[in-house]
């Protein structure tokens, strides 16, 4: 989906509010803190030296607090709000340096907006309101009657074009919103807390509604938001930002793996790590196997024994994962004088893809002790394993409420 | 008490300075002006005074409804039998001329407020000014630039007349939410674009409710005028006023009411949000019609 090229770039990007620019600006440079300088220059901070790349088709997510910059950041994106210093650079045309008339352009063209408030016009019906972007930028009103219209049925808003806003819910009016930006059919969306005034069920319901449709059109969207569970769930690469500075940019897994600073600690410690934490994440990636074809009861109860373990994977010449092999097993099959273990393997054994959660695999441990087999999908080779171990120290990170809640969960299963 | 500051004397000077030295540009907005008033008047006249009580009517019911439109024909009949018909009309004209070169810079300068922090502070004052000082007194320069007559009637009349307009436009704009402007912004709309799609007819309502003010104020400033002789139900109610005569100034005075009543009625309809019933009627035979 990504091909890997750069669609916007930001680069040493820094907003001041304030009469005393120049100075702020020094003194930002010289390292003093935000609240410092709103003393000294009455100046705020808004953006402090950010820097980053967007690639052609990922959902890029800017998150933080209110009052983070987040929403400055986004704006100069599109210049709403004009940076103090630094470079925008959209398809490596230098958003910052144009003039007047080419980054009207540029916001016809290139960039649609969807806003936390929505900004509709109340004054106009929803099929208006979507055609708006297309008749600012001087179109015919068949033409973009008839673009706006697609874009209403991409958001499945077909039946209420002659609505007026104030008579939809806030999710509908968000979803003319969305059509309004995509009715525009611009490479790049600028989300600013798009879903945020919705009630939790209906935001679910647009976070899902957005990946579905980025999966049809493959926009570049950059997403503002302030809940890092959204952040987790549509953002490709995730920028979290305090005081105008962006501390840490990455994937929801590397940001929650290794946080670059205690605040973004702190930050990630609320989130519910068992969505989002995988197998892939938490396998022992080199486990000691039994490969069946080669050792016999004699080397398994020999391994076993100099690995202090009473339970073994057991693969076949492909490395394709049989089942696990119990040391009590063994010591049957040596009884029998068998030749192979073969028919002394558990195959009824919990396998998963490195994809699943902990959340997924917690009910998996509940009813034996079996580790748990990473495999991929074809042919099923062994990845590694989750030991059950491990999967519970993942799961005490939670607290006891939760685990207890988790339990009853995996009972009922 | 013993005067110690004299402005009056220096507001007198520049008065006679600009009488002595633009006197042919006086005159030449006088004939202008007069030409307008007295052309509009004759356009009014011409027509008769039940096709225009009728026409009224009409307008009344389907923007303000029954009631309003039963009040307009009984009221304008009323009027029509007291004998006040011509005067009427002569005020109607002069509302209407007057009202018109107000809302013309009343509603540029409101917008220009509304967009500019710096021109609203200067506007404001002068605002305030425009509207408190007492009505009479603009009849002074009004008569020494003008002389007496229709023209400095409704010269003194704009001026009264034009605060609300100008408040209420610099109101309706600042009113428009943010976010939409923003939204408008966005999509790369220029500050025009801005103006005549999204800030003026968000404002309409409020700007709407300005120029009902406008016209109100001016018919209370044209009963005055009648004093320079700008003619009209004016000039009645001052004639009551000489002659002590009780039943021409009640009559005189129970005209300009219904007038301002039906000016009112018929103009607050416009500032409202929704379209009354017979309107609605109206629109919904009209697009039947239009889809057929």
């Amino acid at each position: 989906m990504s091909t890997d090229t750069i669609k916007i770039e930001v680069k040493n990007l820094t907003v001041i509010f304030g009469k005393n620019k120049h100075q702020a600006l020094k003194m930002l440079e010289q390292g003093y803190s935000k609240a410092e300088i709103l003393e000294k220059t009455k100046c705020t901070v808004g953006v402090n030296n950010a820097s980053f790349q967007i690639k052609t088709g990922e959902v890029f997510v800017i998150m933080g607090l209110s009052g983070s910059g987040k929403s400055t950041l986004l704006r100069c994106l599109n210049r709403l709000i004009e940076p103090t210093r630094g470079d925008v650079i959209v398809n490596n045309v230098n958003i910052t340096k144009q003039s007047n008339e080419a980054l009207l352009d540029t916001r016809r063209t290139e960039m649609s907006m969807v806003f936390q408030k929505f900004g509709l016009l109340p004054h106009r019906t929803v099929l208006e309101n979507v055609a708006f972007g297309l008749e600012i930028r001087g179109e015919s009103k068949e033409l973009r009657l008839k673009k706006a219209q697609e874009a209403l049925e991409t958001v499945g808003l077909e039946g209420f074009e002659s609505q007026k806003p104030s008579q939809l819910s806030g999710g509908m009016q968000q979803r003319v919103g969305l059509a309004r930006a995509l009715a525009n059919n611009p490479e790049v969306l600028l989300m600013d807390e798009a879903f945020s005034a919705l009630d939790p069920l209906i935001k679910s319901d647009m976070q899902d509604e957005l990946l579905d449709i980025q999966d049809k059109l493959h926009k570049t969207i950059v997403f503002i938001t302030h809940d890092l569970d959204e952040a987790i769930k549509i953002g490709d690469r995730i920028a979290i930002m305090k005081d105008g500075f962006i501390e840490q940019i990455g994937t929801a897994e590397e940001i929650l793996k290794n946080p670059a600073s205690d605040y973004v600690e702190a930050f990630v410690e609320k989130v519910d790590r068992k969505t989002i934490i995988t197998a892939g994440t938490l396998m022992n990636q080199k486990p000691t196997v039994v490969q069946l074809e080669r050792e016999g009861p004699e080397m398994v109860i020999r391994k076993m024994n100099k690995l202090s373990i009473e339970v073994l994977p057991v693969v076949n010449r492909h490395r394709v994962f049989m089942g696990f092999i119990w040391l009590q097993k063994v010591l049957e099959a040596k009884k029998l004088n068998k030749p192979t273990i073969e028919e002394f393997i558990t195959t009824e054994c919990p396998r998963v893809y490195t994809e699943y959660t902990v959340e997924e695999m917690l009910p998996l441990i509940t009813n034996t002790k079996s580790p748990i087999a990473v495999i991929d999908k074809d042919p099923g080779k062994l990845l590694g394993v989750v030991s059950q171990i491990s999967l519970v120290t993942e799961a005490t990170r939670f607290d006891k409420q939760e685990i207890v809640e988790l339990k009853e969960q995996a009972k009922e299963q | 008490m013993e005067k110690i500051l004299d402005i009056g004397k220096y507001i007198e000077y520049a008065v006679n300075w600009l009488t002595e030295n633009f006197d042919g540009l006086f005159d030449f907005i006088k004939n202008v002006g007069n030409g307008f008033i007295e052309g509009l008047e004759w356009l009014m006249l011409g027509i008769p005074f039940y096709i225009f009580i009728v026409l009224l009517t009409i307008l009344a019911y389907f923007k303000v409804g029954r009631g309003g439109a039963i009040f307009t024909a009984l009221g304008l009949t009323l009027i029509y039998l007291l004998g006040f018909w011509v005067e009427t009309v002569e005020t109607l004209a002069l509302i209407f001329v007057s009202t018109f070169i107000a809302l013309v810079q009343a509603i540029p300068i409101g917008i220009w407020a509304a967009k500019n922090a710096n021109v609203n502070k200067v506007v404001r004052p002068i605002l305030d000014f425009m509207q408190t000082m007492p009505a009479f007194v603009y009849l002074i320069p009004a008569v020494l630039f003008f002389s007496i007559g229709k023209l400095p009637g409704a010269f003194a009349t704009v001026i009264f007349a034009m605060p609300p307009a100008v408040r209420l436009t610099t109101l309706g704009i600042q009113q428009v939410p943010r976010d939409v402007v923003e939204a408008a912004r966005a999509f790369g709309a220029t500050g025009r674009q801005i103006l005549f799609k999204i800030e003026l007819p968000l404002a309409t309502k409020t700007i709407f409710t300005g120029v009902n003010q406008t016209i109100m104020m001016a018919l209370s400033m044209v009963v005055i005028a009648g004093m320079i002789a700008a003619g009209g139900l004016g000039e009645k109610v001052l004639e009551g006023i000489n002659n002590l005569d009780i039943g021409l100034g009640f009559e005189s005075g129970l005209a300009v009411v219904i007038l301002a009543i039906i000016l009112d009625r018929i103009t607050q309809a416009f500032s409202q949000k929704n379209d009354n019933k017979a309107l609605k009627k109206l629109k919904s035979i009209f697009n039947k019609k239009q889809k057929a």
